[in-house]
Formats: C-alpha cells, structure tokens, sequence
C-alpha cells in the first residue's frame, strides 16, 4: 500500500479548473479553467508558483492543453471552438496561430511523438488532424467523423502514428493513415456509458479508458497471428477489453493517466477522490489484474476533473477540480 | 407563442410555506438540508411554456426530492406534464442550474425523468448528467437567457 501526500495546493482559476499538463520534462505545469485563462505554474525553491497567465486567445472555458514533445508548444482547445498554438521563447508565451474549423466545443487537443501531427475533437462529433508545418503552419490533414455523438478526448499512441478517440457515443475508436488519408481501424465497445478519457501504457499496446459507467477497462492490443491466437480480421490489430476496474469510484470516472515512469494508473472523478491502481505482480497479461495502492477522498472538494503524472519524477502528479483548486500529489510507498 | 404542446395542462394546488420550527431558530443546533428545503428552492420554477410553476404543474413533487445531507446527495425525479414534452430537456436544465446556484458547492446532483414519464429518457437523463454539456450550455447566452426566465419568478 501507498499514500497520497498533498504537495502543494494553488488557487488556480476563480471558475471551474478543467485541465493539469506537465511539459515533457515535468519541470512546468499549465492548467486552465472556466475562466478563459491558461496558468502556467513552476517551482521556486520549495515552491510552485504561477509563471505566466496566457490571457485573450479564447472567449470561453479552455477545456483541454496539450505540450508539443518538445515542451516549445502549448496547444490549448476552448468551447470556444478554436483551439490556439502559443509558442514559448526565452519563458514568454506567444500566441501564434488559431485552428478555426469545429462547428462549436472543442474537447481536447493533443501532439502525436514526433510533434508533426496535432489532433482536436469536439461536441461537433468529428476528430480533426492538423499537420504541422516548418513554418508553424497548422494544415487540417483530415477531419474524421465517425462518432455519433461528442467526442470527448483523443490521445496519441506514444511512439506511433496512431490515434485513440473516445465519445459520449461509449466506444473508443482508433485511426491510421492509410493511402494517404486517415481511417479507422478499430472500435472498441464494452462501457456502458460516455467514455470520458483514455490513456495509452508506456509501450503503445494497452489502453485504459474511463467512463460515466463508473469503471476503468483496460484494453490489449492482439497483433495479427498472435501467439494466443486472438482472432484478427484484415491483418489488422485486435484490441480486447481484458479488465474492468468497478465498486472504486461513486460517480463518472473524468480522466485517467497511465504513468510511464513507474506503470501506475491514476483515476479521478465525480466523488472529489483520486485513486491510483497498480498491476499485481505475475500478473497475466491477458487476464491481468490490478490493485489500488492508494486513494483520497475528498482530494478536491468538488469534482476532479484532471489528472496527470509528471512525466519525469516518479509518483508525482497534479490534479484539478470544479473547486478551482490545482493539487500536487506525491505517491509515498509505505514500507 | 402560437401553439402550445400542452394547451391544458392539468393545474395543482401549490403546497402551503414551511412551518418554522423551534429549533430551525437556535444557532447551536445543527440544521441539515432537508428535502423540503430543497423543494422550496425549486418549486418556483416558471414552466417554459405556461405562466405557471412546476410545483403547479406537478412536474416537481416534494416525494421525489431525496436529499441526504451526510453524504452531500440530492436526486430529484421530474415529470413532464407529456412524455413527448420537447421541454423536458429545458426544464431539467433550468432545476440542475437552479440548485447549482443556491444549494453549497459540497452536493453533487443528480435531477432526472421520472421513470416511464418521457419517451426519450434515456437520452435526456445522460444529457443532463454531462456536466461538460450543461457548462458548455450555461455559456450560450441565449440558453442561459431561457434557463434565467424559468428562474425568474412570477409577479405574484
């Protein structure tokens, strides 16, 4: 068993704080809120302290950040139906292009590993692809419309070209490029209600999603002719729901995060709790089984909304809620 | 507005002020939020469509208001006065920003059809349980103009 020690709590937004994002080397912190504001936070001596405060690009909620992989980038998607691109030069934030092309909210905004492909999803049921451009240009490579309702997140696979959406419609979905142009590939079916987030493990072949069903599925990934001889059609990837997390969360589950450094899962959600699973060892992998190692109820005093493992200090992670609040977490191994 | 779904809709009698107790009045006791409470605070309701309340309308009954205060739930079940109502998706718009503006942040809650009383339940009930979608929703001006004059309040 573990415990969740509160590191530091910071009075984030006036409104609703919808979204936490670490940089890629977990030095900077950005959150966002109902407020229209981006923050970003950093440590000073022993503390974390507001940087900057990216104002004016969005006329509503910024619901959704994303760091381009070389922490230059900062994508943030407001229901505003825009999503804007700020550039960080010497510590200071440029606003530098606005996607325009969602009918109305955007949802999420993420870069794929290389930092050349951005996607967005939206209440409008599509998933755009933008490619960037040398000249931080941002080109609209496709726009996918295959939900058949809101999309609420889209994640890259972490060292792939591959894309993972996830809807009010209860499917995730996966797209390729394929002759040029972007398709789906696979459709995985098991929530019984809106998938709110998903999260890929560090190796790109498992997902875990988090739904309003109040579980976490975790989802595995069956290349064609595997040795355990799962089915495949077309010489296409099975993805088979092989766990499902239920009885832990009293309310919608809103975000997810799969550590890459240690291989934690982090969930929070509806019942103001964080909670953290962990794989049991000699766990199989195709029926595997996971604990929860810690937990805190009323980490937030209202909703969690976001969570996010620092991507370079183990067990680190920051949290925000509808209280406005942005919590830094430790994870403390109790011996 | 030139025709109404429900041109007459049956009309109720509206129950009678709260009885202010002793205790209600001494500040050493600890006075929990009761179901009652929370009708008072919704029974007002203006119906979209009639110069009535939905207390008057039967749409909210004090029976289908289940409060908890431990355990920060409230849960209300309302009725439209038709189950085709293409109101229903307002009116339960207009309870859930009506408690979020005067119950305390700690409640979390929940406010859907009465089983059997819409054809669309399902859908309506996950509807209003999408708070992305009741967010996004109360920042369209002109939606939260129509949720603000259900709020209103009559002219007595």
């Amino acid at each position: 068993m573990a415990t969740l020690q509160e590191v530091c709590s910071l009075s984030a937004h006036d409104k609703r704080a919808w979204c936490v994002a670490w940089n890629p080397t977990g030095t900077l912190l950005a959150s966002s809120g109902g407020d229209k504001l981006i923050k970003v936070w950093g440590k000073e001596g022993d503390n974390w302290v507001c940087k900057s405060i990216l104002a004016d690009a969005h006329t509503r909620t910024v619901r959704s950040l994303g760091w381009s992989p070389c922490g230059n980038y900062l994508a943030s998607a407001s229901f505003d139906a825009t999503v804007a691109v700020w550039s960080k030069k010497g510590g200071e934030f440029e606003c530098i292009a606005t996607l325009e092309g969602h009918e109305n909210e955007v949802k999420a905004v993420t870069w794929s590993c290389t930092g050349s492909l951005l996607a967005t999803c939206s209440r409008d049921k599509s998933v755009w692809i933008w490619e960037v451009t040398d000249n931080e240009e941002f080109e609209c490579a496709s726009v996918l419309s295959v939900h058949s309702q809101d999309v609420k997140h889209v994640r890259w696979h972490p060292h792939k070209e591959v894309l993972a959406s996830c809807s009010y419609d209860d499917t995730l979905r996966l797209f390729r490029e394929d002759n040029d142009d972007w398709c789906c590939f696979s459709t995985l079916k098991s929530h019984a209600s809106t998938v709110w987030s998903l999260t890929f493990d560090k190796t790109g072949s498992r997902i875990a999603s988090c739904s309003d069903d109040k579980t976490v599925k975790i989802w595995q990934e069956y290349e064609p002719g595997n040795p355990e001889g799962v089915a495949t059609k077309d010489n296409e990837a099975t993805w088979k729901c092989v766990c499902t997390l239920g009885g832990y969360h009293q309310r919608t589950i809103y975000d997810i995060d799969w550590s890459h450094v240690n291989g934690d899962i982090v969930t929070a959600g509806g019942d103001d709790t964080i909670r953290v699973f962990r794989e049991d060892g000699g766990s199989d992998k195709n029926q595997p089984s996971f604990s929860l190692v810690a937990s805190v109820r009323n980490a937030h005093s209202q909703d969690v909304n976001s969570v996010m493992w620092n991507p370079a200090v183990e067990g680190l992670l920051a949290s925000c809620s509808d209280d406005g609040v942005v919590k830094i977490w430790k994870v403390a191994e109790q011996v | 507005m030139t025709s109404l779904e429900n041109a007459n809709p049956l009309v109720f009698q509206r129950s009678k002020e709260r009885a202010i107790l002793p205790e209600e009045e001494d500040d050493n006791v600890i006075d929990k939020i009761d179901s009652r409470e929370v009708f008072d605070m919704i029974r007002g309701i203006n119906d979209p469509e009639h110069p009535l309340t939905l207390e008057e309308l039967n749409v909210l009954e004090e029976s289908k208001v289940t409060v908890n205060d431990d355990d920060n739930s409230v849960h209300i079940f309302f009725t439209p006065t038709i189950p085709h109502c293409s109101m229903a998706t307002l009116i339960g718009l207009a309870i859930r920003v009506k408690l979020l503006r005067v119950l305390p942040a700690r409640f979390k809650v929940d406010v859907e059809l009465t089983p059997g009383s819409h054809t669309s339940d399902v859908a309506i009930n996950k509807q209003l349980a999408d708070k992305e979608r009741v967010a996004a929703a109360l920042e369209n001006a002109h939606l939260l103009n129509v949720v603000n004059q259900c709020l209103g309040g009559r002219a007595k």
